[in-house]
């Protein structure tokens, strides 16, 4: 069971700000769903292999050299936050 | 489409639910519900759908078009933002399983800007040949579980019996983890998505709500810009993923999801193809399961297991009930597209219900 206390730590942790009421309504929605997760439990799975993913490919490389990439002026052209080509974003912490 | 492909019925859009064409009271299905309503409505000859957990297949059974789940790694998802991209496939949705073919020509093949593209060549179109003699059908019993509608099991097995008429052999077969692979399944999507929609902070494009510093800034324009489910899918993720909880639900999840691989291996060792239910119900009506999570995420119990496996898998329409179309699932052997195209192409070619459209279904 997850607490009040824990969705705000999740939510710090997913970087989203939810009010009071979304605390409560999160709880029990994700609870529920918790619950049902839980039912994995009674597989013994010490000796498995996690399976990441189905496809048959291993580090894929390309030659080191210097391709073609996009232009500053499209990768900043999706925001209004730019300034001497860069993003400007406000002060950490 | 549900916003950012999570869902199972288009009700999650940003711009409200989409209509069923066969009903305008009812969901198309989820999560691109948009492109098969568009298709089965004859607004549109195809459409692009893609597949996490069965977001091609679910609307083309609730809408009676056809929509091929492929291979994982067949089409490139370059340019599709990533919900969960150890499980997504872009998939072609259309009215009838040649186009399907022509569709999957066009799109298949390698791309160096997805680094999961396979590089093998496959002539979609060669498939469509009218013959399933010889071919054996496993039917996983797992698949027609408690709560199937009792006109859907029937829907389906009349299908079998009919592939059985056209010279293919069937036989049950158990596949026992089945029943684990939805919880495995959305933990590890849950947990992929909470990571991939890291990169909607505010910063680089879409929208950004001001903050007194970088955390305030990223955490109210999270707030004010993903809706209710994506949120609650990020949150699960985030949970499953953090300190002390990664071992007991990720990586629990990425272990069953072997054992749930296995389980198909293990039965497509025996047969050609397995044929069940795309969904265990018709459409369902618009609000009906949108306020309870955990009853919308069991609706993708037949269709979300594939995607752990990575198999090909289609669906095509194969009868109705009161007026609402049926979805039969055909799952094939990796990069065996041809033989699940052929089987489709038969069934169609011997019945008609590929030829029905919205308001004809009595």
């Amino acid at each position: 069971m997850i607490t009040k206390e824990d969705v705000e730590h999740i939510g710090w942790l997913a970087r989203i700000d939810i009010n009071e009421q979304e605390k409560v309504e999160f709880m029990e929605k994700l609870n529920s769903v918790l619950e049902y997760f839980g039912q994995l439990d009674e597989l013994p799975t010490e000796y498995i292999i996690p399976t990441y993913h189905v496809a048959e490919i291993y580090n894929v490389f390309r030659e080191d050299v210097i391709e073609e990439c996009l232009p500053q002026e499209i990768v900043l052209a999706n925001t209004e936050y730019k300034q001497d080509g860069t993003f400007r974003v406000p002060k950490i912490g | 489409m549900d916003e950012f492909a999570m869902g199972s019925s288009t009700e999650t859009s940003y711009f409200g639910p989409t209509a069923n064409p066969w009903d305008l009271e009812r969901v198309p299905g989820g999560s691109s519900g948009g492109s098969a309503a568009v298709v089965a409505a004859g607004e549109a000859p195809f459409a692009l759908g893609s597949d996490t957990g069965g977001s091609v297949r679910c609307p083309a059974a609730f809408c009676g078009v056809v929509g091929l789940k492929p291979t994982y790694g067949i089409v490139s998802r370059y340019g599709v933002i990533a919900y969960a991209n150890s499980l997504e496939q872009v998939g072609p949705l259309a009215n009838n399983v040649a186009d399907i073919a022509i569709l999957m020509d066009v799109i298949a093949g390698y791309d160096r800007r997805d680094s999961t593209s396979i590089d093998r060549k496959i002539a979609y179109q060669k498939a469509l040949v009218n013959d399933v003699k010889g071919l054996k059908i496993g039917i996983p019993k797992e698949f027609f579980g408690e709560g199937i509608h009792p006109d859907v099991e029937k829907a389906v097995w009349n299908s079998i019996h009919k592939y059985e008429s056209l010279g293919a052999t069937w036989e049950e077969v158990s596949m026992p983890n089945i029943k684990y692979a939805l919880a495995s399944y959305y933990i590890i999507a849950m947990s992929e998505a909470s990571s991939n929609l890291a990169r909607f902070d505010g910063t680089r494009y879409g929208f950004r709500e001001n903050g007194e510093n970088w955390n305030a800034m990223v955490s109210k324009t999270r707030a004010e810009s993903f809706g209710t489910e994506v949120k609650r899918r990020i949150f699960l993720g985030t949970y499953a993923l953090s300190a002390g909880y990664h071992d007991k639900y990720y990586l629990k999840a990425l272990k069953i999801r072997t054992l749930v691989k296995q389980d198909f291996d293990r039965a497509l060792a025996k047969f050609d193809l397995l044929m069940a239910p795309t969904m265990p119900n018709p459409a369902f009506k618009i609000g009906e399961k949108i306020e309870d999570p955990l009853t919308l995420y069991l609706s993708d119990v037949n269709t979300c297991p594939i995607n752990l496996a990575g198999v090909p898998s289609i669906s095509i329409s194969c009868g109705f009930t009161d007026g609402l179309p049926i979805g039969l699932q055909i799952i094939g052997k990796l990069f065996e597209e041809l033989t699940v195209l052929r089987a489709a192409y038969t069934f169609e070619q011997n019945t008609d219900y590929h030829t029905k459209r919205p308001l004809e279904v009595a």
